[in-house]
């Protein structure tokens, strides 16, 4: 039950995209295709659950005050593992998110669930905290890929989907579409989000909004 | 490469921010008013030329001589992290008033991509120590142009109807891939 919870905390309730809008340069740079959404995203997911394990393990170990340049170089070690393996077996993946790979050393989110999750609590909760949060991010790099693909390709995970005679938009594919996508998704899940919690409480507070337009 | 040609293309046509994605969260973050946006800037120019400076020399001098390569990334972030600390702890010293404007924005800086993105990108293009030197004040004079001009527009923001669920990042979003379209009006340039 417990843990499930804490899944679950990092694939919705508080993932790191749509809530807490951390971590997004990547995000934002390499999703031109679904498949890359997915490669990063799951390299993504790797580390944090590897950073997260080590520094779980080493919790009681590690002082402190220096406890921030430790926890990076954990996270960079294992940045450095995934480096190399995608070299080696992922060759063109490894091209496709070029210099972006390094970069996510400086992805607040790992170092966040590293400093405010993992340095407190015990190795399982905090492998699952790592997969929850990671899987979260995959999410909404999944999405962003497969939306900015079929609107700026037509194809999607590189399969074409409509005939000839569909014309992509170009800009969906260049960074400018990039950031009017994520903010129109981001808008969505806002008021999907908004809707839930105020059917929760119940209407009242709608019904007031209202009743305060109507006297203006 | 011309110098020049380096300064104009980084600042305008293949500007970090717009094109290559680099300083988002910064970008967003605190870019709610031009003051803020302007103490952002001058700190990162500072940190982003010095620390590109440092990370070549070692680069050139100790990685690439003893075949360590494959460390780049973990010795990188080090080097910056401590350099901004120590960047610090000299501002606090030697001009307090520099350090007051600066202060804040000074720790965030370790976790903002743009700093090691320039550094890795200098050494992926074969740069030399004054192309380096250029580079880095360039993208970091971009940046804080594009914080600048973004300040700007979203202390605007205060007046307009904006609907409810797009309020706050997702009307940042936006209104950056519609500034991203205008700066592609630069290409051609160089």
């Amino acid at each position: 039950m417990k843990l499930s919870r804490i899944f679950f905390n990092g694939l919705i309730k508080e993932n790191t995209i749509f809530v807490q809008v951390i971590g997004m340069c990547a995000l934002l740079a390499v999703t031109t295709s679904a498949t890359n959404g997915l490669a990063m995203g799951l390299a993504v997911t790797v580390v944090t659950v590897g950073s997260n394990i080590v520094v779980s393990l080493l919790r009681k170990l590690i002082p402190d005050k220096i406890r921030i340049p430790a926890f990076i170089v954990v996270i960079a070690t294992f940045v450095t593992i995934v480096d190399m393996f995608m070299k080696a077996y992922t060759p063109s993946l490894y091209k496709a998110l070029g210099i972006f790979i390094p970069l996510i050393v400086v992805n607040c989110m790992i170092l966040g669930r590293a400093e405010a999750f993992a340095s407190k609590n015990p190795l399982l909760p905090s492998i699952v905290d790592g997969l929850g949060m990671g899987l979260g991010y995959t999410i909404a790099s999944v999405l962003l890929g497969a939306f900015r693909e079929i609107l700026g390709a037509g194809s999607l995970f590189g399969v074409q989907l409509f005939g000839m005679s569909y014309e992509p938009a170009l800009i969906f594919i260049m960074p400018a579409g990039s950031f009017i996508l994520l903010g129109l998704m981001m808008g969505i899940f806002n008021h999907v989000r908004r809707k839930k919690e105020t059917s929760k409480t119940g209407e009242k507070e709608e019904v007031l909004d209202e009743y305060i337009y109507n006297i203006d | 490469m011309n110098i020049f040609t380096i300064l104009i293309s980084t600042i305008f046509v293949n500007n970090y921010v717009f094109s290559q994605f680099l300083g988002i969260c910064p970008f967003l973050g605190v870019s709610n008013k031009t003051e803020t946006a302007t103490g952002m800037g001058l700190a990162v120019t500072f940190v982003v030329t010095l620390s590109s400076v440092i990370t070549w020399v070692i680069q050139k001098t100790i990685l690439d001589k003893f075949g360590l390569e494959y460390l780049q990334t973990i010795v990188f972030i080090l080097v910056i992290a401590s350099l901004v600390q120590f960047v610090e702890m000299f501002l606090k010293k030697s001009s307090p008033n520099l350090y007051k404007a600066l202060g804040v924005y000074l720790p965030l800086i370790t976790t903002n991509c743009i700093v090691l993105g320039v550094a890795i990108l200098n050494i992926e293009k074969g740069y030399n120590i004054f192309e380096t030197i250029i580079n880095s004040l360039g993208a970091s004079i971009g940046f804080a142009l594009a914080l600048l001009l973004m300040a700007g527009i979203r202390e605007k923001f205060e007046f307009a109807d904006i609907p409810k669920p797009l309020q706050g990042f997702p009307i940042g979003l936006i209104t950056s891939g519609l500034m991203a379209i205008a700066f592609l009006g630069f290409y051609g340039i160089v």
